[in-house]
């Protein structure tokens, strides 16, 4: 278990690191392991030389909801071709995300960030928030909220990683 | 001062404040209004009245940017109040109808709204007018908020042309009085409002908003169905009425303050405070504590509202003479009173079988029990100066009020 | 104080303080991701607005106090 000062100074460590991505090339997305849906638990180092789709959502928050059928077909599509959409829940309780996923099944994983300790890792600045990370593990792209038409964008992300 | 170069001066005192705002802080994308309809039945009673109302609102989003509302809603007033029985009205039956439009434009870091509302009743036309800006920023933990609503009112005086005392309501055709305002039938009063807004999340389980509201008012004030009493030892109830005489202009200042608490069993504390002056003396206070519990399916609300006002420096009970003033009014709602309130709500949220495009829907009833307590208007029916009750020193009027809402909430 | 100058000095002020919160080093304390409790629609201030426009409606009428809650105009409907 990291100590509270311990993970202040990797939450500043990777503020620092994000802010200058543009001068430094772009940062390691930063590990995490977390309870999956189902009873596991998911490290994002299993998902190295994927591209993954880091998707940050709430129930509670309407575009969040909005995007997650879209986010299934975008997973469905482009998973074969070495790509994952990891979804991460921020919500203190299971309860609501898992009443809202039986009326809105998705296929992808779902993991459990009651603790907020990866959100605040990533900084997530607004609801949504969805990090692409490229196969060498590097955080290419923060996109935060969703209007409809956004998914066009993710698809192009995504093409333009898969083909490296 | 000329009206136009009034609103000039308030034209560039919004494009700064505007400037000043969008300009400013970085801000996240806001979101739409949900989209939703409501139905809604009113019923109030109370004071020798009973009021019946419906209100239907629809809101749907048209695109990614724009929101749009309509709202229909009609009221009926029948009966009597102790102002219409004591200037020898007869009881009335009478519909008020309101449709408004409005609609929120969203723009990335701004959402701007703008409606209209026309209300018609027999002896009073309104249209209003509104433009509103609002801005959240600062992580979106504030929003910032600017509106200007402008009214143009129309207003005549019903006398009843035909009567049969047989019938409830004994006025069988009624006509507007052609000289009632200073020899003409109709009279304007415009009205414009000024409001800034501010919304605060203070932590994560509690959010505050401020608002502040400058209203001018210029035209005809006065009630025209609105008289007062003066002391007339020539008559045998020792009284008369005369019209009552309201100044022309009219500002007010508001200042409302609301502060929500999310208590940590899942319940919500809600705590309001609203202060109020005019220029025409007149001093209002409301505090109000409200609790929401929500419970499976259900959400109950409890509300309990006190209300204080000090009168108008025209106003009086009881005038000496006629003309004792240059303006007189002895209308209660501008009389020196408390008012409390006690309200409760439920809520039940249900799925409809086979409504598919709903995702939401409740069936809603509350009621409010409102008690007035006048300091300063007394209760002129009984007068009575064979009993020793002479005009001044009769009981100080009270009434109750009892109001009930049934309302039905789809979301989709 | 006119009523323009009253209106223009409080939203400077409010332009002001955007201005300095823009250039604050003061980070937003209630992170997107913890706003969950403030979602919820318990805690709008205006769950039902059919049903509140309808009882500010009541109360203004039989009060003399009006604006300071955001609501608007309307006709008399009373007597």
């Amino acid at each position: 278990m990291l100590t509270r000062w311990t993970r202040l100074g990797l939450m500043a460590l990777t503020t620092v690191i994000l802010a200058t991505a543009n001068a430094a090339g772009d940062p390691p997305a930063p590990g995490f392991s977390l309870p999956a849906r189902g009873g596991s638990t998911i490290d994002l180092s299993q998902y190295k030389g994927q591209v993954v789709m880091i998707n940050f959502w709430a129930s509670w928050c309407v575009p969040c909801r909005q995007e997650m059928p879209l986010l299934d077909s975008i997973y469905k599509k482009y998973k074969p071709l070495g790509f994952t959409l990891l979804s991460v829940n921020v919500e203190p309780d299971q309860k609501d995300a898992e009443s809202f996923l039986k009326q809105t099944p998705v296929t992808f994983p779902v993991v459990f960030d009651a603790k907020s300790k990866v959100s605040g890792l990533y900084n997530v600045q607004g609801m949504p928030t969805t990090v692409f990370v490229d196969r060498k593990g590097n955080v290419r792209l923060m996109h935060v909220s969703y209007k409809p038409g956004d998914e066009n964008l993710y698809m192009d992300q995504i093409r333009t990683l898969l083909r490296e | 001062m000329p009206r136009s170069w009034r609103g000039g001066r308030w034209l560039v005192a919004v494009a700064a404040g505007a400037l000043c705002i969008l300009y400013g802080a970085p801000s996240r994308t806001d979101v739409l209004p949900e989209d939703r309809a409501d139905v809604l039945g009113t019923y109030y009673s109370g004071g020798g009245q009973d009021i019946t109302g419906m209100s239907v609102l629809v809101r749907k989003k048209v695109g990614d940017h724009v929101s749009l509302s309509y709202n229909h809603l009609e009221d009926i007033v029948s009966g009597a109040s102790i102002d219409v029985r004591t200037s020898g009205a007869s009881p009335y039956r009478e519909k008020r109808t309101q449709d408004g439009l409005n609609g929120e434009f969203l723009y990335g870091k701004t959402t701007y709204t703008l409606g209209v509302t026309h209300s018609y009743e027999p002896d009073y036309r309104s249209n209003t007018a509104s433009f509103g800006i609002s801005q959240s920023m600062f992580g979106d933990l504030t929003t910032v908020s600017m509106t200007y609503h402008r009214t143009w009112n129309d207003v005549f005086k019903m006398v009843c042309l035909v009567e049969d005392p047989a019938l409830d309501y004994h006025c069988v055709e009624k006509v507007h009085d052609p000289s009632a305002f200073n020899g003409k039938p109709e009279a304007d009063m415009d009205e414009r409002s000024y409001g800034v807004g501010l919304t605060q999340i203070l932590t994560r389980n509690s959010i505050i908003s401020a608002n502040f509201e400058v209203i001018t008012d210029q035209g005809w004030l006065s009630n025209p169905y609105r008289e007062i009493v003066y002391a007339s030892p020539s008559n045998s109830s020792g009284f008369a009425l005369a019209p009552e005489v309201d100044p022309s202009t009219r500002t007010s200042n508001a200042l409302g303050l609301d502060y929500k608490y999310f208590l940590p069993w899942h319940a919500a504390l809600d705590l309001q405070y609203r202060y109020f002056e005019d220029t025409w003396h007149i001093r209002a206070q409301t505090a109000q504590i409200g609790y929401t519990q929500p419970w499976h399916n259900f959400t109950f609300d409890g509300d309990f509202r006190f209300y204080t006002q000090t009168h108008a420096d025209f106003y009086s009970d009881l005038f000496s003479a006629a003309d004792a003033q240059n303006f007189e009014s002895r209308n209660r709602e501008l009389s020196s009173f408390n008012s409390f309130t006690v309200g409760t709500g439920v809520s039940y949220e249900f799925h409809i079988p086979h409504a598919t495009f709903l995702s939401r829907s409740t069936a809603n009833f509350r009621i409010d029990h409102f008690l007035f307590d006048y300091k300063d208007f007394r209760d002129l029916e009984l007068v009575d100066p064979s009993k020793g009750i002479v005009v001044g020193s009769e009981p100080l009027y009270t009434v109750q009020l009892n109001v009930m809402q049934l309302f039905f909430s789809v979301w989709y | 104080m006119s009523i323009a100058r009253r209106i223009f000095g409080l939203t400077a002020a409010v332009g002001l303080l955007s201005q300095l919160w823009a250039c604050s080093p003061i980070e937003p304390w209630v992170k997107p991701y913890e706003r969950e409790r403030l979602a919820d629609p318990i805690m709008a201030f205006d769950r039902n607005p059919v049903s509140s426009a309808y009882m500010d409606h009541v109360i203004e009428v039989r009060s003399a106090s009006r604006g300071g809650s955001g609501a608007a105009g309307g006709g008399c409907g009373c007597n």
